[in-house]
């Protein structure tokens, strides 16, 4: 007696299909609905791999040491200073000795320094790092040199650029050999660093790399100085040998550093051991959120095109009294309306959903061609958003497709 | 071409063809019928009795307001008695619920109403095959019986004509075979001429004579026109909710042409 789903299916298509402007704009917003949540879902997950990426990339096993305490809030890491706490080289010296297995450690002391080569400047960040620097951080040197021993001891004006640098400074010159003025002393391109892209912490090759003491004892002299007189760190690097040891580490170097610094046992920390697992997490933490809560809101505007397709299966419940009036008489069930029209309802958003798939993984590839990462469009986020939309056009038909179902197919019939 | 599709369903109808079985197709026994408005109970039917036999060719006359909307309303079962019994068919009809009310409709009862009430942006035979759709009919059976349905109302080559693109007389012809596709014990015709120009208006006349008596066929007009009660073997006049007249049409008018009905 009843309709079969497929009858219904193709009913509803040929149904649509005859008010096809109607049927589209109301499926437009479906789409945009469904086509906001992939895309952010892809984009989101392409944020997180690219982030777990970067940190695998800039070395393993790793552990930083920064002056001031970071706050761990729900929102993430954030950064407040003790007014007198620093990192010094003596901190640098003591934690390197006594700590066991560290493979490899390095230090850096970190500003911004305004690069001039002929009529060209830039201004960037100037990192004064130890040798090994560029071994614990992964991240070498594409042409020329890396900073060397010989430099550090010879407190030698020798600088390796990023490649935004390059770029800057040098559009149509090898850079190697010239001469810049970095805070108008001048100094010697040894070397070039490999490109590291832009990340989330922003342009990572709008940087420059000096020896360490150069950078300490010349270009940022005052900058670098305690007032103990002692040249002070931005960063102390440890490179655990194994995962396994990096937590008596951190430990041992905690213990080193609050007994170099003096502080009471009931004194809070004034640096931070950050792990490279622990900032993957606060990252993640915070990708997750922001994710989420963008999924929430593009989830809104699903909720309004579900409002639109209640509205627009309600004006067609009207429109079509008659034949409703007509169905009844030749023979369809109460139910076998509901389901005509129910099935309208998710048909039209079904479509706008698939619709919304393709927009939505469109805009997640069409925007990261700009970044440096890649979308991911997972296939969990396609079949929730297939689900979603069916979901969204039942919930929002069945009102509209009840009132088809309940009229009286007499006054159906008369209805003019 | 029409002969060899009326001997089919003949055929397929013979046991309506036959004689006139004694059990009347319709049987309504003291019906009455009240609408509640608000307070005020309006009476529309104050007992009707009345039986149809099978095979019959039947005109309920009545001016508007004399209650045969409402018994004809009652008849297609698309409304309930207040009191009094309702047999169409056999089947006890006031005890049904919605649900079986439609089953009813669909596989006993072929409406043709005044305004066509065809399916808009839909071809002919998709028209037609809508009440098999419901009575669960595979596609292709349905898309058989429809063209043969189409074909004995004379639009076998317009199948895929849509509904837009008929004249009204082309487009009550589509509306007939739906009601006949399903091959009803009735078919309920509310003034079915009375959108349509003379000369369509006989040539729908003629369809249903022609389906009553060559296939048998019961056909039972609704109108306030005497000229198509004309056309019928029997007259039942209602006024003010009661039947006040039932008498035999000793001499019918023919609608069809001497020659057969053109194809179209």
């Amino acid at each position: 007696m009843n309709m079969d789903v497929v009858e219904a299916v193709k009913l509803a298509l040929r149904t649509l299909g005859a008010n096809r402007l109607r049927a589209f704009l109301t499926m437009i917003g479906i789409s945009i609905g469904i086509g906001a949540v992939i895309a952010l879902l892809a984009i989101g997950s392409g944020v997180q791999q690219y982030i777990n990426d970067q940190f695998t990339s800039s070395g393993t096993n790793l552990l930083g040491i920064v002056p001031g305490r970071i706050q761990r809030g729900p929102g993430g890491g954030q950064n407040t200073f003790a007014p007198s706490s620093f990192l010094t080289m003596g901190d640098y010296r003591a934690v390197v000795a006594g700590t066991s297995n560290v493979e490899a450690h390095a230090a850096d002391f970190t500003s911004v320094g305004n690069f001039a080569y002929e009529s060209r400047t830039s201004q960037v960040q100037v990192s004064g790092v130890t040798p090994s620097f560029s071994r614990v951080r992964n991240w070498r040197a594409i042409s020329g040199r890396f900073v060397e021993e010989a430099d550090n001891n010879s407190r030698a004006r020798v600088v390796v650029l990023g490649q935004t640098v390059v770029n800057d400074l040098f559009p149509e010159e090898d850079p190697l050999g010239k001469q810049v003025k970095i805070n108008g002393l001048p100094f010697r391109v040894i070397g070039v660093m490999e490109s590291k892209g832009s990340s989330f912490l922003g342009d990572q090759d709008a940087i420059a790399f000096v020896p360490l003491s150069t950078a300490q004892e010349r270009l940022f002299q005052r900058q670098a100085q305690a007032r103990t007189g002692e040249r002070v760190l931005s960063t102390i690097y440890l490179q655990a040998t194994s995962d396994a040891a990096r937590p008596q580490i951190e430990a041992t170097a905690r213990d080193i550093l609050r007994e170099r610094h003096r502080l009471g046992p009931d004194d809070a920390d004034d640096f931070s051991i950050i792990s490279q697992t622990e900032l993957l997490n606060t990252f993640g933490a915070v990708t997750s959120v922001l994710t989420l809560f963008l999924g929430a809101i593009a989830a809104i505007s699903l909720l309004v095109g579900g409002i639109g397709i209640m509205n627009i299966m309600l004006v067609s419940v009207t429109e079509r009294t008659r034949e409703i009036g007509l169905r009844k008489a030749i023979g369809a069930t109460p139910a076998a309306i509901l389901g005509q029209f129910l099935i309208e309802a998710i048909v039209l958003s079904f479509i706008g959903g698939v619709f919304g798939i393709v927009l939505g993984v469109g805009i997640a590839f069409g925007v990261t061609r700009f970044v440096d990462f890649s979308a991911i469009v997972q296939p969990g986020a396609i079949i929730l958003a297939v689900g979603f939309s069916v979901a969204v056009g039942l919930f929002f038909g069945i009102y509209p497709a009840r009132r088809a179902s309940k009229l009286n197919p007499i006054d159906a019939l008369r209805f003019e | 071409m029409i002969e060899a599709t009326v001997q089919s369903n003949r055929q397929a109808t013979g046991l309506k063809n036959g004689k006139a079985t004694p059990m009347p197709v319709i049987d309504v026994q003291d019906v009455t019928k009240i609408y509640k408005m608000g307070d005020i109970e309006v009476p529309a039917l104050r007992g009707v009795t009345l039986q149809i036999y099978p095979g019959e060719l039947v005109a309920i006359m009545g001016p508007s307001g004399s209650g045969k909307s409402t018994l004809m309303n009652i008849l297609g079962c698309l409304d309930q008695p207040t009191s009094g019994t309702y047999k169409l068919d056999g089947v006890d009809v006031e005890k049904l619920n919605d649900n079986q009310l439609a089953e009813i409709r669909n596989r006993k009862i072929g409406f043709v109403f005044q305004s066509f009430n065809l399916l808009r942006r839909t071809s002919a035979i998709d028209n037609v095959e809508q009440p098999l759709i419901y009575a669960g009919v595979k596609a292709r059976e349905r898309h058989e019986r429809a063209r043969a349905a189409l074909e004995s109302v004379g639009l076998g080559n317009r199948l895929k004509h849509h509904s837009n693109e008929l004249s009204g007389g082309q487009q009550q012809r589509v509306a007939i075979a739906r009601a006949l596709v399903t091959n009803p014990a009735i078919i309920l015709a509310d003034e079915p001429t009375g959108n349509l120009d003379s000369k369509s208006g006989a040539e729908i006349m003629c369809i249903f004579q022609r389906l009553n008596m060559e296939q048998g066929n019961t056909v039972i007009f609704v109108t306030h026109d005497p000229r198509i009660a004309a056309h019928t073997r029997r007259i039942i006049r209602i006024s003010d909710g009661r039947i006040v007249g039932d008498e035999p049409v000793d001499d019918p008018v023919i609608a069809c042409p001497d020659e057969p009905l053109p194809v179209m």
